[in-house]
């Protein structure tokens, strides 16, 4: 045996919950990003049909039968982009001890969460299709719900946020940042999945 | 190498209230743990637990094996058994082995009181403990890929991707703690080697899980409500299968250089060498995590023009021959460090290089399957690159436990013991992988039992597979019973 033991010196605490935010981000990243590959891979190996136009042959991946509610799903991306402004706010707002604000600013963003949660339920009931209809319906439940899922994290994230704040824990800046970051993460991952899901198609 | 020890003094406290605790208060101290020494004990538990069963039901096969005419078990639960080995090979054995290494020793290398959000890695082994008990049985029940049972089938899918979770929960821990819990004026640069091995370890499973997560999810809802896209239970196999194989599998073993250079010695005029090549052959091994990202397996084509095996060529060598050159790196410096300190080699350092050096093989002869003059593709050629990655990882865990006996469990370890287990567990291990890798080129088809005929002496080489597994079966139980056994432990000495 060669190995010493001593007694430890202080160790350093630096941004311990910024730093597991992302690492918890990447993994965010790393699993949407592998689903939507699954999912790409399965619309280009689709076969080819005429557009509803006639004017070009595109994939026969989304049922002619189904129609994306693109309202609501550009209202959540924007919900979503709005997020991270106020997220960022929040942690202005903590930087300069402004506590009100803070509040104000992390109450706003678990709304904003939850308005983006209710807005994908509404896609849900807009597109009225079973999970077990076929292949592109099962594949759609899994990457959207597994977003939802997501999204119903970082409002976990914002509320427990709040409750430190109005705890007295503001000065905890990391925190802020922390959740800052896990928002810019999830909209990042849902513009990914909007551009392909909804937007490509 | 120098190990911090933060815990001490918590440990001796907790010595002398032991006496006084009872039975029901000592489990409750185990399950609400936050000691980071504790919560990498349950994972290596964990891990050995498992390892007893996959040994088991790896020597039960090469049983089936040797008589091709007749099973003894029912033909049905044959494929059971083979996904009950490699699931249990892979995630019930190696990702918590190494995750429960790195969560007990890291803290102690970079001077932490205890692990980053201890709670969350204690969560994420229960994670584990729960998914991997859940997938245990849904096999049994016949469940798995292929299996029969509908509902089993989705029990194992549920079980594999609480795992998965477990482990992620895991690893950001231990990224955390290294980031962000070292000692004040301790630099990333100046971290011992297995840190650094189990720092990108854990980045490697961060990158590669959620990539499986999202396979399970898709295979999950996929098999539960319509299999209309992923094949059913027959699907498993080929979309989450990546899990098991290589190159996972290398991510998963990531810390065993930085176990192998840590206990051949990073001291004396040449550490700074031999700390720099650590440091980059485990970062050249971690481009494996490539081919788990990309979900692509390079082939190299011979036939064709010499442009067509040049543009084969580039991403064979990038996917499959880079890793082995960051394992031969730091076998390379593990050599360095031991020229001129042979009289003074340590026991542990036996399991540990011939552990990697099994490991090596594994990979080469993975390297080798992607050859496709070889066609080994669906022999049993595979399954040997697995036993050998797998059963190389355990004995180089079995050196690490036994270098870091006294920051685990408080003494050291007979060396004479621990050099005859390396020994036995490198005997072991080739006996139950070199055969297979023979017999590969004679096309023994991969999960069959039966049905299989070639030239050559194919029992025999059966019977080497099932007597390696026996051999390492009694290694394994052999280091439980002799070496940590506490009576057995002997005062540690430090130098």
């Amino acid at each position: 045996m060669n190995s010493t033991t001593i007694a430890s010196p202080r160790s350093s605490a630096k941004h311990q919950v910024l730093v597991a935010a992302a690492v918890a981000g990447s993994a965010v990243f790393m699993l949407m990003f592998g689903m939507l590959s699954i999912w790409m891979r399965f619309r280009d190996a689709s076969p080819l049909r005429e557009s509803t136009s006639g004017a070009k042959m595109i994939h026969d991946w989304l049922p002619v039968d189904i129609t994306i509610p693109e309202v609501a799903t550009n209202s959540i991306m924007i919900t979503l982009v709005m997020t991270c402004v106020i997220a960022q706010w929040a942690v202005y707002a903590t930087r300069r001890s402004d506590s009100s604000h803070a509040y104000l600013a992390l109450a706003i963003v678990a709304a904003l969460g939850i308005a983006a949660i209710n807005a994908q339920v509404a896609v849900y009931i807009q597109m009225g299709i079973g999970i077990g209809d076929g292949a592109y319906q099962t594949m759609f439940y899994a990457v959207t719900g597994t977003m939802l899922a997501l999204l119903v994290s970082g409002v976990v994230f914002s509320l427990v946020a709040l409750f430190r704040a109005l705890a007295g824990r503001l000065s905890d800046r990391q925190v802020m940042s922390a959740h800052a970051l896990y928002w810019y993460v999830l909209t990042t991952a849902f513009g990914a999945m909007w551009f392909i899901v909804y937007v490509q198609k | 190498m120098t190990a911090l020890d933060a815990s001490s003094a918590l440990n001796s406290n907790s010595s002398q209230v032991k006496g006084s605790r009872n039975l029901v208060g000592e489990i409750s101290v185990w399950i609400t743990t936050t000691d980071h020494n504790r919560i990498g004990r349950l994972f290596l538990r964990g891990s050995f637990i498992w390892l007893i069963g996959v040994i088991g039901v790896g020597a039960a096969l090469g049983l089936e094996r040797i008589d091709t005419g007749s099973t003894l078990f029912p033909e049905d639960s044959i494929v059971q058994l083979f996904s009950f080995f490699r699931t249990g090979l892979a995630i019930g054995v190696l990702v918590p082995l190494f995750l429960g290494l790195s969560i007990a020793v890291v803290p102690l290398q970079i001077g932490a009181r205890t692990i980053s959000f201890a709670r969350m890695s204690l969560f994420g082994f229960y994670l584990w403990m729960i998914g991997s008990i859940v997938v245990m049985v849904s096999i049994i029940g016949n469940g798995g890929p292929s299996g029969g049972s509908a509902q089993m089938v989705d029990a194992y899918l549920v079980g594999v991707g609480l795992v998965l979770i477990g482990a992620l929960a895991a690893a950001t821990s231990i990224t955390g703690t290294i980031i962000g819990a070292r000692s004040s004026g301790l630099v990333l640069s100046e971290i011992t080697v297995f840190t650094w091995s189990a720092f990108v370890g854990a980045i490697g499973l961060i990158l590669t899980l959620p990539i499986h997560l999202g396979s399970v999810i898709y295979a999950a809802v996929d098999h539960h409500y319509g299999r209309l896209a992923f094949g059913g239970n027959y699907g498993i196999d080929k979309w989450i299968g990546g899990v098991f194989g290589q190159p996972q599998t290398l991510i998963y073993v990531i810390p065993v250089l930085g176990v192998l250079v840590e206990i051949a010695g990073t001291k004396g005029p040449m550490r700074h060498v031999i700390r720099t090549g650590g440091f980059i052959g485990i970062g050249i091994l971690s481009t494996s995590l490539l081919g788990v990202v990309t979900r692509t397996q390079h082939v190299f084509e011979w036939p064709g023009s010499l442009g067509d095996k040049f543009t084969s060529a580039i991403p064979y060598a990038l996917f499959n021959l880079l890793p082995i050159l960051g394992v031969l790196v730091a076998l390379a410096v593990s050599m360095l460090a031991l020229r001129g300190t042979l009289p003074q080699l340590s026991a542990p350092l036996v399991p540990a290089l011939l552990g990697v050096a099994m490991v090596l093989t594994g990979m080469i002869g993975h390297a080798t399957q992607m050859l496709s003059s070889t066609d080994l593709a669906g022999t049993v050629f595979d399954e040997g690159v697995f036993v050998y990655i797998g059963y190389g990882a355990v004995l180089v865990a079995l050196g690490a436990i036994a270098h870091w006996s006294g920051e685990l469990r408080g003494g050291s370890v007979p060396n004479g013991i621990v050099v005859g287990l390396g020994v036995t567990g490198f005997i072991a291990t080739v006996l139950a992988s070199l055969p297979y890798y023979i017999v590969g080129f004679a096309n023994q088809e991969a999960n069959s039992v039966t049905d299989f005929e070639y030239g050559g002496p194919q029992a025999l080489w059966n019977v080497l597979v099932t007597a390696g597994h026996v051999l390492m079966a009694i290694v394994v139980v052999g280091f439980f019973v002799v070496v940590l056994r506490p009576q057995q432990l002997t005062t540690k000495s430090t130098s």
